[in-house]
């Protein structure tokens, strides 16, 4: 694979105390406040606006064609709520919505899955939760509010299938020395769209991992965002994503380092095959200047299988502080490396299965990264199907 | 007993300025039971030689034929000629990401043989020939050459070589680089290999150091794309002696 590494802070652009950029717009209650996004927004330049059924604009968020069930360790609350309860769960990850579609889904959805870890809970088993679409042609939207005590260790899994047309909202909030792990599969049906913003406050001390994989899907759109609620706060922002003809997958990612001493490490990749097939990764980190000492590092890959995909790819650093332990970030996308064909096939492996061991190879480390053993094998076969729609027909 | 036989071969590699003639008419016979040494400078296209044998897509060839047994070579994909029964040992093994050393043996080893080896055996079989080579088991669970040292790399070369077990093995370079004790591992792997029946061997190197420990049955020296001379394991110790002067000074 053509590997291109830019040195880290070379593409840092330095700015003022005032940190207003296109990468964070300000956040506003109302939604008046945000006029509806046009293909002339960079934050949604990418974005195939005709595609969202109006989600990001003033679609009527309809009755729900979503059924939500799970499964819950002991200890944990999983519970659909609302009133004044849902009403108080509103910003429990320290943000204000920054879109137009975040601010209807806070505005106009009555009530939020919540997930409750008390403190110093350590959950046996995952929580998890399947989002279960019936019907691309009703457009409604969901928010979801997960909290983790301080101290706790859970892992919550938010797996999403079926056919739906979704603005959602997840906001997480990361008790003090917490250690939690947050998936959201989106292994949707062909017709879904999924529009959906996780914003995640991570405690003093605490570890949050975030896990985006994105099968499945006409257009999926995703901005995992975290902030840091106090020092010594890690995040891992991991994402795999499989891209097929005609799907618009879309992963934005912004590492805002609020406080000292906090590390973010993102690593995505990706795979592309058939014609249309498009992906977007955007990674941004913000160090602001009160964030001393901090660690951050991002990175994006990406696998073109066939023809007639595109993959987009930009990294954003924005420094505001000399006092910087590392940053760095790498981003590369590249096709089947010719050698590494030729090697195994010279063993006598056929093209096809050589080509299916290079991406799951590719795949390989990011999955075991994941760390959730319930979805390894999932996400194994979830890969191998994939490239049953392709690669093995090329062979 | 396999006949590896290259006939008036010819072939070219792309660059900006057109097509270029790097195999200029190589003929040459690896009866099976034979070792054949290739020798020559830098540039002389020996390691084009080894992979148009194993058939890399940058080399075209214009002209010639390789057999194996009779079979056209140059008809078959890279694997057929791999699942043919020739295998080439890599000057620059490539490194596969997210591929276990375990993993890769496994799936080669079934492609080659048709089916899965037996589990329990398999896994005693890669065991030991691993350590025959000195290279530790753990190193079954790392990934494809992905961080392996030069040496490392070539001894994992000699331990596909041995699980693999082809009718003729082309070994490119496999000596280059290699401090004195993992030329020795290397050189073990390649005798034991040889000792069987039948087997021929290909051994492409710039230096006559391996051939202390491998002894060849013919020497060819090779110059500007095909040889220059043939002899005996002597001539080897000729060019020892003189090195490639005499044949790169009638050359120009």
């Amino acid at each position: 694979m053509t590997v291109t590494e830019t040195p880290a802070v070379a593409r840092a652009v330095e700015t003022t105390d005032k940190v207003l950029s296109h990468l964070h717009p300000e956040g506003a209650w109302e939604v008046e406040a945000h006029p509806v996004p046009g293909r002339k927004d960079e934050i949604w330049r990418f974005t195939p606006l005709k595609r969202l059924k109006e989600l990001h604009a003033d679609a009527p968020f309809q009755e729900s064609a979503t059924t939500c069930t799970w499964t819950a360790p002991e200890g944990v609350r999983v519970e659909g709520v609302d009133g004044e309860e849902a009403e108080s769960l509103k910003g429990i990850s320290g943000w204000v919505p920054n879109s137009r579609f975040a601010a209807r889904v806070l505005a106009e959805v009555p009530s939020v899955l919540l997930v409750d870890v008390p403190a110093e809970l350590e959950a046996a088993e995952p929580v998890m939760i399947d989002l279960t679409g019936t019907d691309a042609s009703v457009t409604e939207a969901g928010r979801v509010a997960l909290r983790f005590g301080r101290h706790s260790r859970a892992v919550v899994v938010l797996n999403h299938t079926g056919s739906a047309s979704l603005a959602q909202v997840v906001e997480v909030e990361v008790g003090d020395g917490a250690q939690v792990t947050v998936v959201s599969l989106q292994d949707w049906a062909d017709d879904a769209v999924h529009l959906t913003h996780h914003q995640a406050l991570v405690g003093r001390d605490a570890s949050y991992k975030h896990v985006a994989i994105t099968f499945g899907g006409d257009v999926v759109r995703m901005d995992a965002n975290v902030t840091y609620d106090g020092p010594g706060g890690e995040a891992e922002l991991l994402g795999l994503y499989f891209a097929d003809e005609g799907q618009h997958i879309e992963h934005r990612l912004f590492a805002d380092h609020t406080a000292p001493r906090t590390k973010s490490n993102v690593v995505y990749k990706g795979a592309l095959q058939g014609d249309g097939a498009h992906t977007v990764w955007i990674g941004n980190v913000l160090i602001r200047k009160v964030a001393e000492g901090i660690e951050t590092f991002e990175e994006n890959r990406n696998l073109v299988l066939t023809d007639g995909c595109r993959a987009d790819s930009v990294p954003n650093l924005e420094i505001e502080t000399g006092e910087i332990e590392g940053a760095g970030h790498a981003s590369a996308t590249a096709r089947f490396d010719d050698q590494q064909l030729f090697y195994l096939r010279s063993r006598g492996i056929s093209e096809t299965e050589a080509r299916r061991l290079v991406v799951h190879g590719f795949f390989g480390d990011l999955i075991r990264k994941v760390g959730v053993p319930a979805l390894e094998e999932r996400l194994q076969s979830t890969v191998e199907s994939e490239l049953e729609r392709h690669l093995l027909s090329l062979g | 007993m396999s006949t590896l036989e290259i006939k008036d071969l010819h072939a070219s590699v792309k660059t900006e300025d057109g097509p270029t003639e790097i195999l200029k008419g190589v003929t040459l016979t690896i009866d099976g039971g034979e070792t054949h040494a290739i020798m020559g400078p830098n540039g002389s296209g020996k390691s084009t030689l080894a992979y148009s044998i194993a058939g890399h897509p940058k080399y075209q060839i214009t002209s010639g034929s390789v057999t194996l047994d009779g079979a056209d070579v140059l008809a078959m994909s890279v694997d057929e000629r791999a699942r043919a029964g020739l295998f080439l040992a890599m000057q620059y093994p490539v490194e596969v990401p997210g591929v276990s050393v375990s993993n890769f043996l496994r799936t080669a080893k079934t492609a080659i043989d048709g089916e899965a080896p037996k589990l329990r055996t398999w896994v005693k079989d890669v065991n030991a020939t691993m350590s025959r080579v000195q290279m530790d088991p753990t190193f079954a669970q790392r990934n494809v050459n992905e961080g392996f040292s030069g040496g490392e790399k070539k001894r994992h070369e000699i331990v596909q070589l041995e699980l693999l077990n082809p009718k003729v093995a082309v070994l490119d370079e496999t000596d280059s680089g290699l401090d004195i004790d993992a030329l020795k591992i290397v050189s073990e792997g390649v005798n034991r290999f040889r000792a069987q029946e039948g087997k021929g061997v290909l051994l492409i190197t710039h230096y006559t150091r391996i051939l202390r420990y491998i002894q060849p049955d013919r020497v060819h020296v090779f110059v500007d794309g095909r040889i220059a001379e043939s002899g005996g394991a002597e001539l080897a110790d000729e060019l020892e002696a003189n090195g490639y002067e005499k044949y790169t000074g009638a050359a120009v």
